[in-house]
């Protein structure tokens, strides 16, 4: 099963297997680990799963659709690197993936 | 001895709560109640992806089962709460236990409306609320089976959608005269009808169930004075809130559990949250609303009050629908007299309906328009004033419309 290490806003850092297919949210969630909200349970609704994925990881990503690039646009402390976590469906290529949590998800 | 905190539901608003009153220091002990066989789950992927069978029942869940260990929460699962005792503060439970309380937080939400016609009880007639629900439907859905949708609200169409696509053969009566009509604008309205139709939906408007007949399952509907036959149906005609355990205590109820926007009601020890709630909206106006969105957002104004915390509820509704692939998404209560104007061209698949009531943006129905309708929430927040013709103006983003 897939590795993700989520990182918290605070440093602290949660490493956690995740099923392939599942998204990058689901794994936090259903993990305990703090700093991603995802109300509308990955519907690409809310905009509050919102993380910044390790750079080395750039060139793996599910490209984005355009519905999460514009809910990403009104996003706080937006950066290059931004993506929704409730997108990012899970698979054995993303084992080792790094997210970091921003401040606040509203 | 520590105080004691009952939660009777254990839906949405229930997981909710505890997980706002455990992050807000409350240190006693919390025991939620719950008459489905599971543990707090997501019911708006029941009629999409947990329909389409994309999603696995492990994925609804709202909590891993950690979290009620972590969070020192029992639960206590297919097992109703029958009634409340608000003089000696203990809830009666079905198996005949009583729980005592300190404060209580009715979160019961609500239950799907059954339609009341000849022949309702056959075989074949569906209904969509729970896990249970589902898992008796799909198999069901096997392509070219005649399902007949009753109801064209948000169930009904997301279920009509996932059929269309699993190649069923799909019918939907609506009562009215245009599908969602309670929820959106006669222009999205119409843009969801021609959407279905192309998918090979077809719809009898202004059309009543009056019977569904058969012999031992459901074989054809009888609809505005015709016979239409029919393999499965479908009923989504709304849902009414659980308020009987409420009021039999002699807690206030019209049309739901009245609650200030603190989420109390007039017993102080007693709160409530979700869709069995009637509370205050900001337009000053008592509303009910069925949303993950109240439920969330009242759990957590609810959690607070029982901290000493009081806050005031006013977020602005939002709902979502996802229907192929178009996502509905809707902030603000539509009013009927609003002025509507569409931002976009509907043919394009992306547009936004936004509502103005004297002159201020009131609600917003946005089709696969994510910044009207994130702006458009906003805007009803601050409760602003936007000119007709700049909201129209497509070559203006919507970050600058103010």
């Amino acid at each position: 099963m897939p590795k993700i290490k989520y990182i918290e806003h605070n440093g602290k850092e949660h490493e956690v297997d995740v099923p392939a297919g599942w998204s990058v949210m689901e794994g936090a969630v259903k993990n305990l680990i703090p700093g991603i909200d995802a109300d509308c349970g990955g519907a690409c609704a809310c905009a509050t799963c919102h993380v910044y994925v390790d750079p080395a990881w750039t060139a793996k990503m599910p490209p984005k659709q355009d519905m999460e690039e514009t809910m990403l646009d009104f996003a706080q402390e937006l950066e290059p690197t931004s993506r929704l976590s409730c997108q990012i469906k899970v698979t054995p290529e993303l084992d080792g993936l790094v997210v970091r949590m921003p401040k606040s998800q509203h | 001895m520590s105080e004691r905190i009952v939660i009777i539901g254990a839906g949405q608003a229930g997981a909710q709560a505890v997980a706002t009153l455990r992050a807000e220091g409350f240190a006693g002990s919390i025991a939620m109640v719950g008459d489905e066989p599971f543990a707090p789950y997501q019911r708006p992927p029941l009629s999409k992806a947990y329909l389409s069978g994309a999603f696995e029942r492990e994925r609804l869940f709202l909590k891993p089962d950690a979290f009620y260990a972590e969070t020192k929460c029992e639960l206590i699962l297919g097992v109703g709460a029958k009634s409340i005792d608000r003089s000696r503060r203990f809830v009666l439970l079905s198996d005949g236990r009583t729980l005592a309380y300190d404060k209580l937080l009715i979160a019961t939400g609500s239950r799907v409306r059954r339609i009341a016609v000849p022949g309702a009880d056959l075989k074949g007639i569906h209904y969509l609320r729970g896990i249970a629900d589902v898992d008796a439907l799909r198999p069901a859905f096997t392509k070219g089976a005649r399902l007949a949708v009753v109801g064209g609200g948000y169930i009904g169409l997301e279920v009509a959608a996932v059929a269309a696509k699993h190649g069923l053969d799909v019918t939907i009566f609506e009562s009215l005269d245009r599908v969602m009509a309670r929820a959106v604008s006669p222009q999205v309205s119409a843009f969801f009808e021609d959407v279905h139709r192309t998918a090979g939906v077809r719809f009898l408007m202004n059309t009543t169930v009056e019977a569904f007949k058969g012999r031992e399952k459901l074989a054809t509907i009888r609809a505005g004075g015709a016979t239409h036959a029919a393999d499965i149906a479908l009923v989504g005609i709304g849902i009414v809130p659980n308020v009987e355990i409420a009021k039999d205590a002699g807690l206030a109820c019209t049309d739901g559990l009245v609650v200030n926007h603190f989420a109390e009601t007039d017993d102080p020890a007693i709160f409530a949250a979700g869709d069995c709630t009637r509370h205050t909206g900001r337009e000053g106006d008592q509303i009910r609303l069925e949303s993950v969105q109240n439920a969330i957002d009242q759990a957590k104004h609810a959690a607070l009050a029982m901290v000493g915390k009081h806050t005031p509820y006013s977020e602005v509704p939002w709902f979502w629908s996802d229907q192929y692939d178009l996502k509905l998404q809707i902030a603000g209560l539509a009013k009927h007299g609003d002025k509507i104007v569409v931002r976009g061209a509907p043919a394009s698949r992306k547009f936004a309906a936004f509502h103005l009531r004297a002159g201020r943006v009131a609600a917003v129905e946005a089709v696969n328009a994510a910044p009207e309708y994130i702006v458009g929430r906003k805007l009803i927040a601050d409760r602003a004033h936007v000119p007709p013709e700049r909201l129209a103006d497509t070559t203006i983003p919507m970050k600058n419309i103010v």
